[in-house]
């Protein structure tokens, strides 16, 4: 079964693709997939060493080879429940209890879940992994589920960060990963109405080359595209970049197909609204593998956009650039998309620019500096940029694109260039890779994301970046650690944000509990900031002790009468969410 | 910032605290032209923008906070809301500071003169100063100083400006603006003045805490104000006053800022200037309306000692650690924040837990001399008086209990204790008088009436109690040090059997009584017990087994001291039931209240029949009045323009003998309270 070998089994992406310090102490990354691929990135070094406090003379390598854990016995022996192998034998359903294909599924992206591998530390995994290929080996799997009582926990892309994917240690039946890997088939696209059929394992990038051979797109880009599933946008209610145009997946899903413990869940038409009682699909939407599996897909595609086009803008500091979205979310007239990142993740941005190839540019970008920081009087250390994405015909783009730039002179933004937007979308999907750097030298940090009322914003970035540093502070990190934000949506009535922080743990015996005792206040900030439990990444149990106050005491006994009534024996126990 | 509360029982002897600098001394010995034009550049908040404090007017008046209360106004009354705008801009106009470097140059010039004719040193804890520095980059700072004098906010902005910290902005009354020329002043020096009250006016109230936020929010400066809302002319603490500490901590509890540092600055002086105009305003000779002429015709003032003074700036506290699980922030989640709404229960009450630790901070750092401890002593001798070789050595033994107790004595160790007592009987000659190697309080005549001599006017006695009172003021400066314990003290006095749970029923309902009357925070009543019971406990005077609590032999010295120490109140309180049983009327009303009681009180006193001085003071009686009310015995009611008072006759006489000690505290008694 095919993603093992490409993909890394204690890190972020593709096996080929990965971030080091060369001979000469600077950073490239290797590889071909990216437009960053077999790049030399000159200033990430200084970066990484002034930022955390880090030295590459400091080396924490991962500690054990995939050889040792699958190999001598780390891995428990699988708890087999033999009558439901038999019957998938004998509906010729393929599985497999190999230690490598059970570790694979036992986890998500969490900090600890990554950290824990390169540790070698595997906790409970599956017990056994199973491919079905279609919508009905889904519903055989699930009446044997039932039928035996084993678990079933779905496996779509495997980039949660919610901890959606780890099995519950006090789970004593048997564990069955149900990889939806091979259900990955367009199965009709209707160009009447603009819709695609879709089998729900289809992984973004694959659905979205697919549709881009007949003309289409889904336009639907969270930055976990190259590697996550429609089935797994759909349960975890994801958003995608470019939703401004496209809309987030509760906005492009026509139909869903869910296999329950109590039968197929569909409605019995394509209407493109109803109103037929609460909607039966946000029950679905975000359930998070604890109701069924998600098989079928219909959704909304688009004709390919005939122009796209990059750009940025620097703002004096990040109140301006707040107050700049917040004007183009008030007049609707958003691009594609449009991020706005704080000084320090400029800064960032910054020591990733790869080597340049002439004399003339660097001038240019020397040029450009001068610009900005000496004519302007922008201040380096307060200076922050928006990157834009612009879709659509030439022309109106055009006419867009002026219309964005003319709302942020009012707020002292200054056009820089497409080329620095470019990279900031660029960034966004290799980003991932650089935690696992940062871990080959002591540093572990993490993302986390929340939704905002506009008049918060800026409140909500302050505190919660302040939060992380004063928290790292008490428990006791040697070093300032990296605490940065940035406005990733915008909506009519407020925004979503997204914090990133990292720290260098030498001198610390427990890190991943530092790290985690900081994100768990760093939430706490947020929920006391008016800040919403999650945007997209979903609850999981990393962040199910807020639900009940989140949702009140009717809500979460509303949500939990719908699990009651469609999984009664909790066949899909992977316990998130409730 | 210390996580841990302001205020924390261990054992007192083991606080650690700062040493002083004399920041006169410098004074005394370089130009002070050349001090008062010093380069000032003071450090300030991190979040600060440039330009901010220009802009503080506009962005009060354009707040969405101000323009939705001008809106719903208009709404309300039907007057235009562009009217009520100009009428929010004359508010703020009437309030706001206008401090400018050159006005604070030239107070830093004359209070330099000032200060060094007045005064032998100004002491400061300067590692107080480095703490608050540092707070001041990092959060918005709120001082919290102790009121005692009308010098306390000018000496605050001396010494920071000495120190080259940012100069505060002080919250001042309103009376102060009566001093027209003084008034635009201390305008300029940095206090925007504020009406003493102006409970309904939603718009003053809008324009005021807007104001105050949005310097806060904007670190542009530390913000000042005094907790206990008003001088305490007893120098005893006053209860706290909410409103602007809760105005304070909004801009927390709403996320707008990270934290609020609150810092509490006990300033002790050991002569306080105003110390018999306290005294006569507390007898009832009407306040003089504060106004220029009053305030210098203190010319005279300048030719006095008046000792050194003390200021210790306390631990910052922060507003975050201190809420920190007992207000929930996400109450502002679900609207505006900009609306106004009622702090909720769980904030009120946190709020006000915050004040009542604020305030002990505050008594904690307050620096006592040891006249404070021989006033104590005199106070409780004041028919006989005290020999001086007496004196000395029952302050000798005082100073010991103090400091068990943890009191911030500043007594010279270096030098004979009868040096100390003598000198600091010459600082205060104006209260004792020496005859024979007798000490005695200065009353004048042969000292207070013994039952059988000739009796005196009325004018005598009050001439003879401005003396007392003048030093009750100094020996209340102690009385938070022996609080607790005084009154274990005084309820194992009143209990009918030596059984804890007996003397405990004895100590809530005195503590309950007295809330009024000193700093007991609400709630704490055990907390408060435990304190009292390890202290006397430690020193030796009580012996605990699990169910009684006895006084040792040799802790019967104590004991009587801390009794006696109460008693006076407790005989006010007892004379004030006595009153309103016996001798008010149907038709008393609030205002007639203190006068009436007063008569009373002077006429036992010429009978011969109460002994205590003190008790003609209106603080105890409106404090007594106050417990009375809270407490329900009795009611306020409103007839037509006046509110008169309802007794509950029954109640009040119950009250009185429990007071006495000759009524058990009843658990009933005690649960209704």
């Amino acid at each position: 079964a095919g993603p093992t070998e490409i993909m890394k089994w204690n890190g972020w992406g593709y096996s080929d693709s990965r971030f080091l310090f060369n001979k000469k102490g600077q950073a490239e990354f290797t590889g071909k997939r990216y437009r960053l691929s077999g790049m030399i990135l000159p200033s990430l070094k200084d970066w990484f060493e002034g930022t955390f406090g880090a030295s590459l003379q400091h080396k924490s390598p991962a500690t054990v080879s995939a050889i040792y854990i699958y190999f001598f016995n780390a891995v428990q022996p699988p708890t087999l429940n033999e009558a439901f192998v038999e019957d998938l034998k004998s509906v010729g359903i393929p599985f497999s209890h190999d230690a490598e294909d059970r570790v694979f599924r036992a986890h998500g992206h969490c900090l600890h879940e990554i950290f824990a591998l390169r540790e070698g530390k595997v906790g409970r995994v599956p017990d056994l992994v199973v491919w079905p290929n279609c919508h009905n080996d889904v519903v055989k799997i699930v009446e044997l589920a039932c039928k035996h009582s084993v678990c079933l926990i779905p496996y779509g892309g495997g980039t949660s960060v919610s901890s959606a994917l780890e099995c519950p240690p006090e789970e004593t039946r048997s564990i069955v990963s149900l990889d939806t890997s091979q259900m990955n088939r367009i199965l009709w696209i209707d160009e009447k109405n603009l819709t695609a059929h879709v089998e729900a394992g289809i992984i973004g990038q694959d659905l979205e080359r697919l549709l881009n051979e007949n003309g289409y797109c889904t336009g639907h880009e969270p930055d976990s595209m190259e590697f996550s599933s429609l089935g797994g946008w759909v349960a975890t209610r994801a958003s995608g970049m470019k939703k401004n145009i496209y809309g987030n997946i509760e906005d492009l899903v026509v139909h869903i197909k869910m296999v329950t413990p109590r039968g197929v869940i569909e409605k019995s038409c394509l209407g493109p609204r109803m109103s037929t009682g609460p909607d039966i699909h946000h029950f679905i939407m975000g359930s998070e593998g604890t109701l069924g599996v998600v098989t079928e897909v219909t959704m909304k595609i688009r004709p390919m956009p005939e122009y796209q086009k990059y750009g940025s803008v620097v703002f004096p500091n990040f109140e301006q650039g707040v107050a700049c979205l917040r004007e183009v979310a008030r007049q609707r007239c958003a691009p594609a998309s449009i991020r706005l990142m704080d000084n320090e993740q400029f800064q960032f941005g910054h020591a990733l620019k790869p080597q340049v190839s002439s004399i003339f540019t660097s001038f240019l970008d020397g040029l450009k500096k001068f610009y900005i920081t000496k004519f302007k009087g922008f201040d380096p250390h307060h200076l922050c940029v928006a990157t834009l994405l612009f879709e659509g015909n030439r022309e109106k783009v055009l006419q867009h694109e002026k219309q964005v730039y003319d709302i942020a002179a009012k707020f002292g933004g200054l056009a820089a260039g497409e080329d620095n937007g470019q990279r900031g979308y660029m960034l966004t999907f290799v980003i991932a890779y650089l935690r696992d750097l940062g871990m080959d030298y002591y540093v572990i940090g993490e993302s986390f994301e929340t939704s905002v009322p506009w008049d918060r914003v800026l409140d909500i970035c302050r505190n919660v970046k302040e939060r992380i540093i004063r928290e790292c502070k008490e428990r006791g990190v040697q070093f300032p650690p990296l605490s940065t934000c940035r406005v990733t949506q915008t909506y009519d009535a407020g925004a979503c944000v997204y914090f990133y922080f990292a720290f260098n743990y030498r001198g610390l015996s427990d890190p991943v509990h530092v790290y985690e005792r900081v994100e768990h206040a760093a939430r706490e900030e947020i929920l006391a900031n008016g800040g919403s439990l999650s945007h997209h990444h979903g609850v999981g149990k990393l962040r199910k002790e807020w639900m009940r106050e989140t949702l009140s005491n009717v809500g979460m006994g509303m949500l939990k009468s719908v699990k009651d009534y469609v999984d009664p024996n909790n066949i899909f126990g992977n316990r998130n969410l409730l | 910032m210390a996580a841990k509360p302001p205020y924390s029982h261990r054992d007192p002897m083991l606080k650690k605290r700062d040493d002083f600098e004399d920041i006169l001394e410098e004074r005394r010995n370089s130009s002070d032209l050349r001090y008062a034009l010093k380069c000032y550049t003071p450090v300030v908040y991190k979040g600060v923008t440039p330009n901010a404090a220009s802009l503080l007017k506009t962005t009060v008046l354009q707040s969405d906070q101000l323009h939705y209360v001008v809106d719903q106004l208009s709404k309300e009354t039907g007057v235009a809301a562009d009217v009520i705008q100009e009428e929010a801009s004359a508010i703020l106009e009437e309030m706001a500071h206008r401090q400018q470097l050159s006005t604070v140059r030239f107070f830093a010039f004359t209070l330099s003169k000032a200060f060094k004719a007045l005064f032998r040193s100004i002491h400061v804890n300067e590692e107080g100063i480095q703490r608050l520095q540092q707070a001041i980059q990092e959060h918005p700072v709120v001082l919290l100083p102790s009121h005692r004098s009308y010098m306390d906010f000018l000496l605050m902005s001396y010494i920071l400006y000495t120190y080259d910290l940012v100069l505060p902005v002080i919250a001042a009354g309103m009376d102060f603006m009566g001093m027209k020329f003084v008034g635009e002043m201390l305008r300029m020096s940095g206090a925007f003045f504020i009406r003493r009250s102006f409970g309904g006016d939603k718009l003053y109230w809008t324009v005021f805490s807007e104001y105050v936020k949005t310097m806060l929010r904007n670190g542009m400066a530390p913000v000042e104000f005094f907790l206990e809302g008003t001088r305490s002319r007893t120098s005893k603490s006053l209860t706290p006053k909410l409103g602007l500490l809760n105005i304070v901590m909004d801009p927390f509890f709403k996320g707008e800022v990270f934290d609020v540092s609150l810092v509490p600055v006990s300033i002790s002086y050991e002569r306080i200037l105003e110390e018999t105009l306290y005294a006569r305003e507390l007898l009832g000779v009407p306040k003089p309306k504060e106004s220029t002429s009053g305030l210098f015709k203190a010319r005279k003032v300048l030719s006095e000692d008046y000792g050194s003074i003390h200021v210790y700036f306390g631990q910052p506290v922060s507003v975050r650690s201190l809420a920190q699980g007992k207000v929930n922030r996400c109450h502002f989640n679900l609207m505006p924040r900009h609306i106004p709404r009622r702090p909720s229960d769980e904030t009120q009450c946190f709020v006000n837990d915050s004040a009542y630790s604020l305030v002990r901070a505050q008594e904690e750092n307050m620096v006592l001399k040891p006249w404070v401890l021989l006033a104590s002593l005199l106070l409780q001798n004041q028919s006989q008086g005290l020999l001086l070789d007496e004196l000395t050595e029952q302050a000798v033994w005082l100073r010991g209990l103090s400091r068990e107790y943890g009191a911030f004595l500043n007594w010279p160790d270096h030098m004979a204790p009868s040096e100390v007592v003598s000198s600091s009987l010459s600082l205060h000659r104006d209260l004792v008088k020496i005859s024979g190697g007798r000490v005695q309080l200065a009353l004048g005549g042969q000292g207070p009436r013994q039952p059988c001599s000739s009796p005196i006017t009325e004018e005598e006695l009050m001439n003879q109690a401005v003396v007392v009172l003048s030093c009750t003021s100094y020996r209340n400066q102690a009385l938070h040090v022996f609080l607790r314990p005084a009154l274990l003290a005084s309820a194992i006095h009143i209990a009918t059997s030596a059984k804890k749970e007996e003397v405990y029923n004895s100590f809530s309902f005195l503590r309950n009584m007295l809330s009024n009357e000193f700093i007991l925070c609400p709630g704490a009543t055990l907390q408060d017990f435990e304190e009292a019971c390890y202290l006397l406990g430690k020193t030796g005077a009580l012996q605990m087994s699990q169910q009684e609590m006895q006084v040792t032999d040799s802790g019967q010295k104590t004991v009587n001291f801390l009794t006696a120490m109460l008693d006076p109140f407790l005989q006010g309180y007892q004379v004030v039931c006595r009153y309103l049983c016996e001798e008010a009327t149907e038709a008393l009303t609030e205002k007639q209240f203190i006068p009436a009681i007063r008569t009373f009180i002077v006429r036992l006193i010429l009978a011969g029949s109460l002994r205590y001085y003190e008790l003609l003071s209106s603080d105890l009686q409106k404090n007594a009045l106050a417990a009375l009310l809270r407490l329900g015995a009795i009611r306020k009611i409103k007839v037509a323009d006046n509110v008169t008072l309802k007794v509950n006759r029954l109640m009040v006489n119950s009250l009185e003998d429990t007071l006495g000690g000759k009524l058990p505290t009843q658990k009933a008694v005690a649960a209704r309270l």
